[in-house]
């Protein structure tokens, strides 16, 4: 198994660019999900199959995979936006600054005094470019939905990186972690539709009454 | 009997459910909250084992466990109170959150494991997001949002950072484990690089739920727009809790022998909140908002303490019971003038003391002991934490402190003093003092004076077991 986790971390890359480059809110959930069901093999493919790998990867699968997109669709369906409409930073240049971190995380990694085994693997700058789109997500859009999903990728990139160390993470924490992860996102679907009701949009630039 | 701690009040919260009562429902809190704080003091003079590799107490998290506990019953009781004038919102979410809230901030603190610590004050973070939008307003909504979204990504950098400390740990232990004993063990053996780096990201993640500058940039709009109580649960308890968090990351960085490091890191963000804190605290019209900052202010003084070892960080663990406790009365009180007035600003606010006279003088009063004016507590812990800042000869920086102090002391007097003294207009009242809305802030005040005037001997000795466990150990 372990010669698929290149391909599977190569596919998390290139699905940081499409979230950084679509506007189709729908889509970009889709793929986030799909991201969440690449990860759920990471730790098979990483460890090979073991109780604790085959618990996890379930875990993954059916709360990044499944779940918390399908919470997400569901919210987006009953506000009815499909499009991220004048993002604050366009869609070119998002994706060059994706295009860069990726690159510097590919070069910071190299520097990083990583044990033997993993330097090779691209588990880490993975891990780092997939958490930095997620950071530029959350900061260059205005629905707040697109928003949650920069907090998903962020989350993915964390749970790529602990993959190498999942053998330190007794299952029932990361049962807790996900559990964490899934009731935030719901717990956010709500406030999510509550924006809507009140603001007749769910774009964060009008939740600007707050402030000195 | 830690594990009942933790579990009983979910219970209680799945039971609130399903009672129809709203009256019954409000009484569940005090009524949770009291064997709450009974069991905590039993297990706290050590009644009962409780010392696990899950779960444990340590003189750190008494401390903190004890301080929470009393500050949820004092809530508990104010909550019966103002549910009960809120009928209009209902209690049926606030009564089985706060009780999550409480179930979560216990595991937080008695957690032994940093997974489970982590797990915990995430989930501290989702059941008071609805607390904070108990108001179903436009502005709650946004303080809601912003808290939820800003806390949760900086909680997940804490993750990354536990993951760096479980890594540098990686090669070391075999095999390797988040127990805080075993990391607390391997701490001198392990990979420098990560652990700082862990360090660095459990600092700046749990400083964000702390809400040191340049992090608190949701504080101030949470604590304005959630209801009194919640204000104070956060204030009090909710930041205690994040910065036993970071304590945990400093004992491991002292136990690897970079202590200093760490420290370091601690002042600098503890001036950077001071400095913050100073600037909006001036000329700010909003009682609620001032509460934030100030709350900004004493993590700031907290951090400093702790980052300047010896006698200071002895005056920050005494800070930490009276900062919780008077910020709690402060926001209490600030909940019954804001019903009174019908607004939280100093344009409608006038006159507080003769309005409400109780609330009015006891909310002087917070401002009086949070400022740090003899005979409070306040006075004795910032007092200890500028005497450790001058005995370890770092004179610009109590220099600063003090300066810092001033400003706030102007700044909060102007804005409280306007909002207490004066004749209240000519709109009529919609509230008076109830007892149920200031027995505990009142309760919280003569703690805190008690604190002020004479330090109970156990009290003493646990405070400097507390301190002893972020010294370097010989």
């Amino acid at each position: 198994m372990m010669e698929l986790t290149n391909p599977i971390l190569l596919t998390v890359i290139l699905i940081n660019y499409f979230t950084l480059g679509s506007a189709r809110l729908g889509a970009c959930i889709r793929v986030v999900a799909l991201q969440g069901a690449l990860l759920a093999l990471l730790p098979l493919a990483t460890h090979g199959v073991t109780g604790h790998s085959l618990i996890l990867a379930g875990g993954t699968l059916a709360l990044k995979g499944i779940l918390i997109p399908w919470l997400l669709l569901r919210a987006i369906r009953e506000v009815r936006i499909r499009r991220e409409v004048e993002p604050l930073v366009g869609y070119v240049p998002t994706l060059i600054l994706g295009a860069l971190t990726t690159a510097g995380s590919f070069i910071f990694a190299d520097f990083l005094p990583l044990l033997e085994q993993h330097n090779t693997g691209l588990h880490v700058p993975t891990a780092l470019a997939t958490m930095l789109a997620g950071f530029i997500l959350l900061i260059t859009r205005r629905k707040a939905i697109t928003q949650v999903l920069g907090y998903l990728m962020l989350e993915n990139g964390i749970f790529i990186f602990g993959v190498l160390l999942s053998e330190s993470m007794p299952l029932l924490v990361e049962a807790g972690v996900l559990l964490d992860l899934l009731v935030a996102v719901f717990v956010m679907g709500i406030v999510l539709n509550r924006i809507n009701r009140e603001f007749s949009t769910i774009n964060t630039e009008r939740l600007s009454a707050l402030k000195e | 009997m830690l594990e009942l701690l933790i579990t009983y009040p979910v219970a209680i919260a799945a039971l609130s459910l399903l009672i129809t009562n709203y009256q019954m429902r409000s009484w569940l809190l005090p009524l949770s909250a009291a064997p709450h704080l009974g069991i905590s003091i039993l297990l706290v003079c050590d009644y009962f084992p409780s010392y696990g590799n899950w779960i444990g107490l340590d003189a750190l998290s008494k401390l903190v466990l004890i301080t929470t506990s009393i500050l949820f019953l004092g809530c508990a009781i104010y909550a019966v109170g103002y549910l009960d004038i809120r009928r209009d919102r209902g209690n049926k979410v606030m009564v089985p959150c706060l009780l999550i809230f409480l179930s979560a901030m216990t595991l937080a603190i008695v957690a032994r494991h940093l997974g489970l610590m982590w797990f915990a004050v995430e989930a501290t973070t989702i059941a008071s997001a609805p607390l904070i939008y108990f108001n179903y307003n436009r502005l709650s909504i946004e303080a809601t949002w912003k808290y939820l979204l800003i806390c949760s990504v900086g909680i997940a950098l804490a993750m990354l950072g536990i993951m760096f400390i479980a890594y540098s740990a990686l090669g070391v232990a075999d095999p390797i484990s988040l127990h805080l004993d075993a990391l607390l063990q391997t701490a001198p053996q392990m990979s420098r690089p990560w652990l700082h780096a862990g360090f660095i990201f459990l600092l700046v993640g749990f400083g964000t739920k702390m809400g040191l500058a340049p992090l608190h940039t949701w504080k101030p709009d949470a604590y304005g727009e959630a209801p009194g109580l919640v204000g104070a649960l956060l204030a009090g308890g909710l930041t205690s809790v994040a910065f036993l968090a970071i304590l945990r990351g400093l004992q491991l960085m002292t136990a690897a022998g970079d202590g200093d490091m760490a420290r370091q890191a601690l002042l600098g963000m503890g001036m950077l909140s001071l400095l913050i804190a100073a600037i909006f605290m001036v000329r700010q019209p909003d009682i609620k908002r001032l509460l934030a900052y100030s709350s900004v202010e004493h993590m700031g003084l907290l951090a400093i303490g702790v980052s300047m070892g010896g006698i200071a960080t002895f005056g920050a663990m005494l800070h930490l019971i009276n900062n919780a406790l008077t910020k709690g009365g402060l926001f209490l009180t600030a909940g019954n003038i804001q019903r009174s007035f019908g607004s939280k600003s100093l344009n409608e606010v006038r006159g507080a003391i003769v309005a409400l006279p109780i609330s009015g003088t006891l909310f002087l009063m917070g401002f009086l002991a949070i400022t740090g004016s003899p005979p409070f507590g306040p006075f004795i812990s910032e007092f200890t934490i500028l005497r450790g800042i001058f005995a370890s000869d770092k004179m610009i920086i109590g220099a600063l402190v003090l300066l810092f102090l001033a400003v706030v002391f102007i700044g909060m007097g102007a804005t409280v003093l306007s909002a207490t003294q004066g004749e209240p207009g000519d709109q009529p009242a919609q509230f008076f003092d109830r007892p149920l809305l200031y027995i505990s802030p009142l309760c919280f005040m003569v703690i805190v004076l008690i604190i002020g005037v004479y330090i109970p001997e156990p009290l003493q000795a646990a405070l400097h077991r507390a301190a002893a466990l972020l010294e370097v150990q010989p």
